[in-house]
């Protein structure tokens, strides 16, 4: 197995959920109505805990460090989250849109995994699809609603936060120089057949909304890479500040 | 111009006017979202049972909202929603209609003595197989 390109899969991943999981929850307290504030925030928790799963791995199996260093001690340049992930949340259009097109990524990504040649992963894979299915449901429901159920000044404030988000959401799907190792030998599909699966699910989801899929962008890169967003910082003193000041605690 | 308390707008998100003269000004109309009667059923064959309600503007985000509101803890395998407005209900004023209920501890299943003839059969067939 090519331990450097499973690193890179799985930390790259990790990354993009524990990122989002903060965000997500950044809504707490603020949600636009009761249940719905304690609906996405259980979406962020199961977010953390996909995160921790995937840093469990890489701490069992590959060396890394333990969860918590991984989640809370590494710098910005070592994060491998893309920028779709960093963007802040704006206004709840624009949550419910990324909500939507990372949650169907994630849906292929790991039904895709079931099947993974890497043991450890296909069995979270398999314990973790529950979920996902339920967070595709709770974006859809909400885009078909604030689509084509919606009122004319919904459905176009859809459209334009999709139109925002696409050329970032397509920054999911960026192939790493490793991937090819993990494809031949079963680990995972490949980031161009992913893409290519959550085109169709999210052109299916955007059809049942009255919302048009963009089309023609170019990808935005370099999270992985460790090149990020002016918004990554922020985020990273936030999310560790009870961590740093006393990582040896326990908790 | 008072201090500031906060920047966290979960603490100054409300600008209410804090003057005691001033009458208050006359509330308008709630726009609530309707309500929907939660019902959850714990086990595959279990009965739903009631559990409370939601606010949703239509069916289908009323199950999808119920879901975290009665479904993140425990056992769950299936939720139903029901309009409110759908419970067809006895009015409270008729209460009364129940009121000698409990005397007719005829009705009740203690009054029956089929508990004897069940135990007496279980322990036959217990004879039986051993």
């Amino acid at each position: 197995m090519n331990q450097d390109a499973v690193k890179d899969l799985l930390v790259r991943m990790a990354d993009d959920v524990l990122i989002l999981a903060h965000r997500h929850s950044e809504w707490t307290g603020l949600g636009p109505v009761l249940e719905e504030d304690i609906a996405f925030s259980s979406v962020a928790q199961d977010k953390l805990g996909h995160a921790q799963a995937l840093y469990a791995i890489l701490h069992e199996h590959f060396g890394m460090p333990d969860p918590d260093v991984m989640a809370f001690g590494r710098a910005e340049a070592d994060m491998r989250s893309c920028h779709f992930v960093e963007l802040p949340n704006a206004e709840y259009d624009f949550s419910l849109v990324r909500h939507l097109l990372f949650d169907a990524s994630e849906y292929v990504r790991w039904s895709a995994l079931r099947e993974s040649s890497f043991e450890p992963l296909a069995k979270l894979a398999h314990k973790i699809h529950g979920e996902l299915k339920y967070h595709l449901y709770h974006a859809q429901t909400w885009i078909v609603q604030l689509g084509s159920q919606g009122s004319e000044e919904s459905k176009a404030r859809m459209q334009s936060a999709l139109n925002a988000a696409w050329p970032y959401a397509l920054g999911l799907f960026e192939s790493r120089s490793g991937d090819a190792d993990l494809v031949a030998s079963g680990f995972f599909p490949g980031e161009d057949a992913l893409r290519a699966e959550w085109e169709v699910l999210v052109q299916g989801i955007l059809e049942k909304s009255s919302l048009t899929m963009p089309h023609d962008h170019a990808a935005v890169l370099g999270g992985r890479d460790g090149y990020h967003s002016e918004f990554l910082a922020p985020l990273l003193v936030e999310m560790t500040e009870v961590y740093r000041i006393d990582p040896s605690a326990t908790w | 111009m008072a201090t500031i308390v906060s920047l966290d707008p979960r603490v100054t998100r409300m600008e209410i006017e804090q003057d005691p003269g001033s009458a208050p000004e006359p509330k308008a109309e709630l726009d609530q979202f309707p309500t929907f009667e939660v019902f959850h059923q714990e086990r595959t064959g279990a009965h739903h049972v009631h559990v409370g309600s939601v606010h949703a503007p239509n069916a289908d985000l009323a199950l999808l909202l119920a879901k975290e509101q009665y479904g993140r803890r425990g056992q769950t395998v299936n939720l139903w929603v029901v309009n409110t407005r759908d419970v067809v209900t006895m009015s409270a004023g008729d209460a009364d209609i129940f009121v000698t209920t409990p005397e007719k501890t005829y009705r009740d299943v203690g009054a029956y003595m089929v508990r004897n003839k069940v135990e007496a059969y279980k322990k036959q067939m217990g004879d039986q197989k051993s």
